[in-house]
This record gives structure tokens, sequence and C-alpha cells, in this order.
């Protein structure tokens, strides 16, 4: 066991282990706070998969913006301090099982592809994060995307703040 | 540096998946629905970002694919969310199995 390896097994316990409390958790602030953990081992894995301009946007994005948000909702959203009642509703052992035939499924797919077990290439010379840069304002590569992706930003930040007032007359 | 098989990622972001999937189904909270699909779609973020990582670093087009998502996650919770205060105004509830308006 290389140290790597060591290490990617250790970020993929926490993120899987807190990603099953995600979902399991009574308590919706506990489950958001969760989400967090698990959203830290995953910007880790980027940085381990060498892209570390991702790392650092899924830190600020998600666990800066989204998990925020998330925690807000959380406590916009309930009468008392206490959540009471069960977290899962009674569908929870056909939930179970078709989630572990949807996993059972993806790798016997994956087991089964050729490319199974590649070991990654080495990296280019030169900056990634430049290049990257680049690409998104590039007219023949991913401008329109990128410009989309704003206009769709833009929609939906107008959308949410619509929705979510109720002060206009009815 | 690159001793990890691109096996390892890939089982990893199928089993995030599958317990995303398993609480957008099973969770009663329409809040923790939402926690669920995010689950998902981080799943589908490590997948982008490695295929990329495994097949042609060179090229960026992996990277700029997550960008898009991490966008529209954005999009999707803002909205998602909203929606949820706003139902939470008019009905008091939150939970998914209440909000039965339009059930048949």
């Amino acid at each position: 066991m290389t140290t790597m390896q060591v290490l990617f097994l250790f970020f993929a316990a926490i993120i899987l282990g807190s990603a099953i409390k995600v979902v399991t958790t009574k308590k919706m602030i506990h489950a958001a706070f969760w989400l967090v953990v698990a959203l830290f081992g995953i910007a880790a894995l980027y940085a381990m998969l060498n892209a570390g301009f991702l790392a650092m946007v899924q830190i600020v994005v998600y666990v800066g913006a989204i998990a925020i948000l998330f925690i807000f909702a959380v406590m916009l959203t309930r009468k008392e301090l206490l959540d009471k009642g069960a977290a899962l509703n009674n569908n929870k052992t056909i939930a179970a099982l078709i989630s572990l035939v949807f996993f059972g499924g993806l790798l016997l797919l994956l087991t089964n592809w050729s490319g199974f077990t590649k070991m990654a290439p080495d990296l280019p010379e030169g900056d990634m994060v430049a290049k990257l840069g680049e690409a998104l304002v590039t007219p023949n590569a991913y401008l329109l995307p990128f410009e989309v992706a704003s206009v769709l930003l833009l929609a939906a930040l107008i959308g949410a703040v619509y929705v979510a007032n109720e002060a206009r007359s009815e | 540096m690159n001793s990890i098989p691109i096996s390892w990622y890939l089982v990893l972001s199928a089993g995030l998946f599958s317990i995303g999937l398993f609480g957008v189904l099973a969770r009663k909270n329409a809040v923790a629905i939402l926690l669920g699909i995010e689950l998902m779609l981080n799943a589908v973020n490590i997948n982008l970002v490695t295929f990329w990582r495994y097949n042609n670093p060179a090229d960026v087009t992996g990277q700029v694919f997550a960008i898009i998502v991490f966008a529209v996650a954005a999009a999707e919770v803002a909205v998602g969310l909203a929606l949820v205060i706003s139902i939470y105004r008019k009905r008091d509830t939150v939970m998914a199995e209440d909000i039965n308006l339009m059930k048949w």
C-alpha cells in the first residue's frame, strides 16, 4: 500500500460514512452538517486527482454556499427545534433494495469493462488552471456553455427570489 | 504518485450515487431529498474528474463539464429550497408525503 492508496481509503471511508449519515440521520441539521463533511472529503479526492482548482471550487461553492443554503432552509422550515418521528418513509425496504440492485448493476457493468484497472497517465507539462481558464473564454472552446451557465444562474436567482417571496399580493 | 487504479474511484462514486438514490427514495423530509440529490450530483462529478484524469489530462473537457455541473447544482438547490420554503409557508409542512394536493 502506498501513501496515496492509504489516503484514498481514508477519504473514501469519510465520504461513504458521512453520506450514509446524511440519508439516515433523524435530525435534519445534523444531516446538513454531515453533508459538509462528505463535501470536504470529495474536495480532497479532487486534489488527489490533480484537479486543485476544482477542489477549491468544491469548498467555496458547495461548502461555502450550497451547504449554508441547506442549513438556512432546515432552520426556516421547522416548527420546533426537535425533529420528531421517523426520518424514513414506509418504502425504505424497497428503496434500499433498489439502491443495492442499482449498485450491483453498476459494479457488474464496471467489472466487465476492459479499462477497469487502468492507471493514470502522466500529467502534461504546463499550468492546468491557466489552460482551463483559457478554454472557458475561448469562442471555439467552451465560451458558449460558460455563458449559458451564467444565464441559468441568473434565471435561478430571480426564480428563487420570486418563489420564496410571500410578500407579493396573491 | 499514480498508484491508484481507476476502479477505486469508480466504485466509490457508484456507492455514493447509490446512497444518494436511497436518500431520495426513502427520506420523508423534502430538504433531505434535496440532500440526496446533492450526493448523486457529487458522485457524477467524481466520475467526470476521474475520467478526465485517467483518459486524457491534456484536454480540459472533463473539468469544464464538472464546473457546469457545479453551476447547475447551485441553481437547482436555490430553486428547490425556495419551493420547499414556499410550500412550508402555505401548508405548514415539508414532509413529502403530506404534500399531496395533486396526488390522484
